[in-house]
């Protein structure tokens, strides 16, 4: 964990309420994909809890959706600000149990994190599958970019209007997979666990205070104990959720 | 040069800052970013009897100026504490800690610092009676007179070590729940806890927070802090260990002129982990700024 001050390169719009900002600063506290910084924004109390698309030396790239006040604020924010940014929080994904087809599924605001995911597995010679999940075509984004890391991407939008039509677990029905890797919101994690025939690593979202484990604020209970998302996850294994 | 030092029931601190309960964990989280040895002390997660998870999420929802919390005293109850938590934390702070306990009846607030009183990194005890975020007991003792006295007289029967019973700004008249605790033997008091709060959630037009209420706490309740430590520090003589919105070196002087001997910070350390750090590095500065020269010199010195 580092709380570094990261300047505004680019904060352009990639979709319908979407946005990719590339931030310049230290990320050296940033060690796995999954995890998430917090952003200070002038005039709110609280940090912003955001998951990293991509992180690389003295570079960070995030993706968010505007949902809120916050999220407007960053939305309206030019390059050259500056955000104090609190770096490497959660354990991120482990990405030791993949076996050598493991599939990323990701839903919405969920899609950011298998990006830097996707590009570590296929660094370590594996051969992803990717599953996008959208509500319809002017919310989808990153397909090209997963597509230019090598992977076999698969787009599904619930109104059918590009890709697979339905939800992400439809398109998952006759994928052949040896994990899994989910990244999106509570019904269609739920949904993948109930469908997916292999293990996985789920990644939670929670209101949270810190970020960092001292409030206690996003605790949920598994089947290993009391775990805080932000400390202990925000990523938990199939095997230990409790719905 | 400048004294920073300050003493709490007998106990000499380097500094008057305290995380809050509840806000530091038990310190591990904080001994990765900066040497928490550097604190005056700290007061640990609140401690119950049993283990408990607290409250369903959402937990959390921001305010202006501050936040809600409801996360209902989780904790690994008494037990786990003094065998696994407490271990750790001596591997990383080095001074007397304040362990901060809550109940549900007087003989689980009794039964609590019975078995940690044997605990020789333990200063102080700091008796929640104030949490608003628990049903059927918390600040239900610390809305009577009665209770408060009750509370505060089974415990000083069990330990030696000095108590602080945390008050409640929930109420009508904190001076009569202040003076109770003096009546029952109470060697100080600390407060505001947080004020009882709500946030509503205009799209599905629900309270954001789970359990409906939350406890209100940030830079926004500072002045509700700073009036009832002033009120208090007329009634009482026991010193007041304050806290309420403290964010800067600037915001511990003012707590202090109102009564304060000590100063908690809590809501802060959440935004920023080095809060307490900075608060105490730039407190000499501050104090020369006001012409300070010893803090001890300033507690209640606005009256």
């Amino acid at each position: 964990m580092k709380d570094v001050l990261f300047k505004i390169i680019s904060n352009v719009c990639i979709a319908k309420n979407t946005y990719e900002c590339v931030l310049e600063g230290d990320t050296s506290a940033i060690t796995a994909p999954g995890q998430f910084v917090n952003l200070k924004l002038d005039g709110f109390y609280l940090r912003r809890p955001i998951s990293v698309c991509d992180s690389s030396e003295g570079r960070l790239t995030i993706i968010y959706k505007v949902v809120g006040d916050g999220t407007e604020r960053m939305a309206a924010t030019a390059p050259g600000a500056e955000w104090l940014t609190l770096t490497g929080l959660g354990n991120g994904y482990d990405l030791d149990k993949s076996g050598d087809r493991p599939l990323l599924i990701g839903g919405g605001a969920g899609v950011p994190p298998m990006y830097m995911l996707c590009k570590e597995l296929i660094k370590q010679g594996k051969k992803p599958t990717v599953i996008l999940g959208f509500n319809t075509e002017n919310e989808v984004f990153y397909k090209q970019e997963f597509t230019n890391l090598g992977a076999n991407v698969i787009i599904a939008t619930a109104d059918g209007s590009v890709g697979v039509r339905g939800f992400v677990t439809d398109a998952m029905a006759d994928l052949d997979y040896t994990y899994f890797y989910t990244c999106g919101p509570e019904p269609m994690l739920r949904a993948v666990y109930e469908k997916s025939l292999t293990s996985g690593q789920f990644s939670f979202e929670e209101r949270m205070g810190c970020g960092f484990g001292a409030c206690m604020g996003c605790s949920c209970k598994t089947k290993y104990g009391n775990k805080r998302i932000c400390r202990d996850g925000p990523v938990l294994e199939k095997e230990e959720i409790i719905w | 040069m400048v004294n920073t030092k300050v003493t709490l029931c007998g106990i000499e601190m380097d500094n008057p800052i305290i995380p809050a309960s509840g806000t530091f964990g038990f310190g591990y989280e904080f001994a990765e970013l900066y040497d928490i040895n550097m604190l005056g002390s700290f007061s640990f997660k609140g401690t119950t009897l049993e283990p408990r998870f607290g409250n369903p999420t959402p937990r959390i929802a921001e305010c202006a100026s501050g936040m809600l919390n409801a996360v209902g005293l989780q904790n690994p109850g008494v037990e786990k504490v003094i065998s696994e938590e407490l271990p750790r934390l001596r591997r990383v702070f080095h001074k007397p800690v304040m362990a901060n306990v809550s109940g549900f009846s007087v003989d689980e607030y009794v039964e609590t610092v019975r078995r940690l009183d044997g605990e020789d990194d333990i200063g102080w005890f700091e008796v929640n009676i104030s949490c608003p975020n628990v049903h059927g007991g918390g600040m239900s003792f610390g809305t009577s007179p009665e209770m408060a006295e009750k509370v505060t007289r089974e415990v000083r029967r069990v330990t030696k070590k000095p108590i602080i019973i945390k008050l409640s700004p929930n109420v009508t008249d904190i001076v009569s729940i202040a003076r109770a605790c003096e009546a029952g033997g109470a060697d100080g008091v600390s407060l505001i806890n947080t004020l009882m709060g709500m946030r509503i959630d205009l799209k599905r037009r629900r309270p954001i927070i789970a359990n409906k209420t939350g406890g209100f706490s940030g830079p926004a309740i500072k002045p509700v802090a700073v009036r009832m430590i002033y009120q208090v520090y007329d009634a009482v003589r026991i010193p007041i260990v304050g806290m309420g919105g403290v964010s800067s070196a600037e915001d511990v002087i003012e707590l202090m002129l109102a009564g304060a001997t000590a100063v908690e910070v809590g809501a802060e350390n959440l935004v920023n982990p080095y809060a307490c750090r900075d608060i105490i590095n730039s407190l000499p500065s501050v104090m020369e700024k006001y012409g300070i020269r010893d803090l001890t010199d300033i507690i209640g010195a606005a009256h």
